[in-house]
């Protein structure tokens, strides 16, 4: 089964964030990718570079980012396939963990959602 | 935590270490069953003290200390008749003092070792699949009785046999290179192949398909592609299931039944393995030399249907041509049966008769549904409907599974009819 993990975090926050991170991350990818369960991955650029379109009156209604009044936004995510939601669980458990362990005043969480197949 | 979700929480941690943990354990201890044996033992462990003292926050180092230590009480236990055990139960204690969570550092190397020791010479295919989903997979023998429609006892016994089989062969203490090594990494590839085909198109049992033998095969693929970088071989299998699999759900009807390819609702295949299987393909091409291999062959010609937008889109001359490049490089039958289809397709029904017909006495071919149910399909566009309809019949007779056997006794109803009219 697959499941869609999306890292949410303060984008403010992501601004600051030190070198060990993305090293972490590479590993932690470079992981994912010889145990089979990662399926890909990608991290997204700050909320200035997207949009969000809406409903206004009726109508559908573009707005450019920054989205500077939502608090938790997504910052990047990963597909995996594995052979339960404990596993996706303990995956996401993990990637908060080297969150914490290498950015200890970071903030967020990891929303984990199973994608629908047939 | 509860002790359900603790359960739940140490089977996914296993699910997510066992290859590791028992690759890493093959090296150390020169031993499948025992690095199996240990591995297990660890889970054991971890099963009677986590639920009580919390998982640790590195649950990985965790079981391989424990079946590290688990390995050393068994060197000892052996030790006293023999010198050669008690030397390696000290060198692995003097490792598991030094660094407790060592060991899990060369993972490509272990896991790839691991997969020649799964896909040795000395196994028969049988053997080499199942040993594979075992260790390499990390499915349990339920699972792999599940997939392959066979008991529990069965597969139990198999896997052992096999384990006896490696051990006389000393398996687990070689270390291929050069030639050997590329014949044993074809082997490797070419049972995550059998694997996933079995999924794709299942040769027996009541379902067309089971889908997941073709993600284990799939997720077999991607480890390779980690641990066997920029290897156009690798990249090309991995293209080809990454696109073959797309379709799997255009492939089977509401009812259960199967759609073949010309029928399929297009929209249905996923365009997101498809993309992803054009990455692959185009990364091996990147890396392939003059001679493609068999692998990017096939997902060349698998992007030939994932590129078409309409069956009638689909460019057959470059099929047929892919087919014959196929066929010179392998000599499979199986593959010059595809040409006649595509020739058909490509130059009409008469040319892929005339080559489908040199196929019928083909000894490897014996006994194959696909060669009447090619022939009938041929003839049955030339209007020679009676001739289509006997071999369908034909087809039908042959084919071990139950979904496709109704789709040919369909087409040789409809044949008959036909011929009659």
């Amino acid at each position: 089964m697959r499941f869609l993990c999306m890292v949410r975090m303060d984008e403010a926050q992501a601004a600051e964030a030190p070198p060990a991170i993305y090293q972490a991350m590479g590993a932690y990818e470079q992981e994912g990718r010889a145990n089979g369960t990662l399926v890909e991955s990608q991290g997204l650029l700050p909320s200035a570079a997207g949009a969000i379109v809406t409903v206004a009156d009726g109508r559908a209604k573009a707005i450019d980012g920054p989205f500077a009044e939502a608090k938790e936004l997504v910052g990047g995510y990963a597909v995996v396939d594995v052979h339960s939601r404990a596993e996706a669980v303990e995956l996401g458990r993990r990637l908060v963990q080297l969150h914490l362990d290498n950015w200890p005043t970071w903030n967020g969480t990891v929303e984990i959602r199973q994608i629908a197949e047939f | 935590m509860g002790d359900v979700t603790t359960r739940a929480a140490i089977e996914a941690v296993w699910r997510l270490e066992s290859t590791r943990l028992i690759a890493a354990l093959v090296r150390m201890l020169r031993d499948v069953a025992l690095a199996e044996d240990v591995a297990q033992d660890a889970v054991v462990a971890a099963l009677a003290t986590w639920p009580a003292d919390g998982i640790p926050d590195n649950p990985g180092a965790w079981l391989m200390t424990t079946a590290k230590r688990r390995a050393i009480d068994v060197f000892r236990a052996r030790a006293r008749h023999d010198r050669a055990a008690e030397l390696l139960a000290n060198e692995l204690a003097e490792a598991v003092d030094d660094d407790p969570g060592a060991g899990i550092d060369h993972v490509e190397d272990d896991v790839l070792r691991l997969m020649f020791i799964c896909c040795h010479p000395a196994l028969s295919a049988e053997a080499q699949t199942t040993l594979t989903l075992k260790l390499v997979a990390g499915l349990s023998t339920r699972e792999i009785a599940r997939a392959y429609l066979a008991s529990e006892a069965t597969v139990a016994q198999r896997v052992s046999r096999a384990k006896r089989t490696l051990a006389e062969a000393n398996a687990a203490i070689e270390e291929p290179s050069g030639a050997e090594r590329a014949e044993r990494l074809a082997a490797v590839l070419g049972v995550v192949y059998l694997l996933f085909n079995e999924g794709y198109s299942a040769t027996e049992g009541a379902d067309w398909m089971r889908p997941p033998l073709c993600d284990e095969a799939l997720r077999l693929g991607r480890i390779l592609a980690a641990i066997v970088p920029g290897d156009a071989e690798v990249l090309g299998l991995t293209a080809l299931m990454e696109l073959q699999s797309s379709r799997l759900r255009a492939r089977v009807g509401a009812d259960g039944t199967p759609v073949l390819l010309d029928d399929q609702d297009r929209s249905r295949w996923d365009a997101a393995r498809i993309r992803r299987g054009l990455d692959a393909l185009a990364e091996a091409e990147a890396v392939a030399g003059d001679e493609p291999g068999q692998y990017l062959l096939q997902a060349e010609l698998a992007a030939c249907h994932a590129r078409a937008a309409a069956s009638a889109d689909t460019d057959w001359m470059r099929i047929a041509a892919l087919y014959e490049q196929l066929v010179r490089r392998t000599g499979s039958p199986v593959a010059e049966l595809n040409r006649a289809v595509a020739l058909g397709r490509a130059y009409g029904p008469e040319a892929g008769l005339a080559l489908a017909d040199q196929l019928v006495d083909h000894p490897a071919l014996t006994g194959y549904h696909l060669v009447p149910s090619v022939r009938g399909d041929l003839l049955e566009r030339l209007g020679r409907h009676a001739e289509a309809a006997a071999e369908f019949t034909r087809a039908a007779a042959m084919t071990e599974n139950a979904r496709e056997r109704e789709l040919l006794e369909a087409r040789a109803v409809a044949a008959r009819a036909a011929s009659v009219e």
